[in-house]
């Protein structure tokens, strides 16, 4: 009983969100039916993109070879690397959760601490698609300040996590292993 | 379908062609990597846009407009701040809404402040990102944003 409680508690709010959903519609409760509207909205969103990007990143995982990453990305990297890792992050689209699953095959990949951070900054605020539509919404001059204000404060903000994050068992992991990024170019720490 | 999708799958397309000419057990390999990161996360994404959908409801562009609109003052800016760390509105989305903004007299440093929070604070995402970060890095990745993101909001406040 105990066991099957476990296995299936994950699915508590999807299957509980699957039961508010259809009540709403038997009895016409439009709350219940505009929640299911933006749900159906997002999760299309969602669905036409995010499995392209997993076979983005699948492959990029077999083919990029880590010793590469690490030279260009790793700690010894400098200033290029996050040059570099600004570019990546700039190549891509969509929102910042999908930036994690890659940010994890960086790292797995020997990327730093710091790069992996910038990479986040920059996959935040500075992908190519999103300045094209800000453009167009907001303007050169705005996208411009934004874009530029922006850069050096999440540079900082990478070192200063690398420096936080020194010596405290940071991984990447992979959710749903529960297990650290298996990086064997790193000294394997004690936990706290 | 969105120019994000149209993106993706064509670069996913000519992606997979290509590694699949140069080598067909590599790229087998590669979608069954692919696939299982995904499988794994299928659910909290789920979670995740069921709590996304039902925000949405709950908070109406009509408030949104009346919080950050023309005469909000400080306050305007310390709840476009607080809104843009907890709301989860995509960019593409996020855009015409602030276009709207500043055509009903809001500042640029509130506008400003709402855009950077939004993409680069994530609350609802945060159990998500404490799975693949920890959450000692999630958070202070978090805060830290939250205070640069108020940094570049004034910032475009005052050049602008």
């Amino acid at each position: 009983m105990k066991a099957i409680a476990k296995k299936y508690q994950p699915y508590v709010w999807v299957a509980a969100f699957g039961v508010a959903t259809i009540t709403s519609f038997a009895l016409g409760f439009d709350p219940g039916k505009t929640v299911f509207t933006n749900f159906r909205v997002s999760l299309l969103e969602m669905i036409s993109f995010v499995p392209f990007l997993f076979i983005i990143i699948g492959l990029f995982d077999v083919w990029v070879p880590k010793e590469q990453i690490q030279k260009h990305l790793g700690p010894e990297s400098g200033i290029k690397g996050m040059f570099l890792v600004v570019l990546l992050a700039m190549l891509q689209a969509g929102p910042l959760y999908g930036a994690f699953p890659v940010a994890y095959v960086l790292y797995k990949k020997g990327t730093s601490v710091r790069n992996i951070f910038i990479y986040l900054g920059a996959f935040s605020s500075m992908k190519i698609p999103m300045l094209g539509i800000e453009i167009g919404y907001m303007g050169v001059e705005f996208t411009l300040a934004r874009t530029l204000i922006s850069l050096p404060l999440f540079i900082g903000i990478g070192l200063m996590l690398e420096k936080y994050l020194e010596g405290k068992s940071f991984e990447v992991m992979n959710p749903g292993e529960k297990s650290p990024a298996p990086s064997k170019l790193r000294p394997v720490e004690e936990k706290r | 379908m969105s120019s994000n999708a149209v993106i993706f799958i064509s670069v996913a397309s000519v992606l997979s062609a290509v590694s699949f000419i140069l080598d067909r057990q590599k790229t087998i390999a590669g979608f069954k990597k692919g696939w299982q990161m995904f499988r794994k996360l299928l659910l909290p994404f789920l979670n995740i846009l069921i709590v996304v959908s039902i925000a949405i409801y709950l908070i109406p562009p009509s408030a949104i407009d009346e919080y950050l609109g023309a005469g909000s003052g400080i306050g305007g800016f310390f709840i476009a701040a607080i809104v843009g760390s907890v709301a989860f509105i995509p960019p593409f989305i996020s855009y015409p809404i602030a276009a709207g903004l500043l055509q009903q007299g809001a500042s640029y440093a509130v506008v400003a402040t709402l855009m950077t929070t939004l993409i680069m604070v994530g609350i609802v995402t945060l159990p998500l990102e404490i799975q693949y970060f920890g959450r000692r890095a999630a958070v202070a990745r978090n805060i830290l944003n939250f205070f640069a993101a108020i940094i570049i909001g004034l910032a475009i406040g005052v050049i602008l």
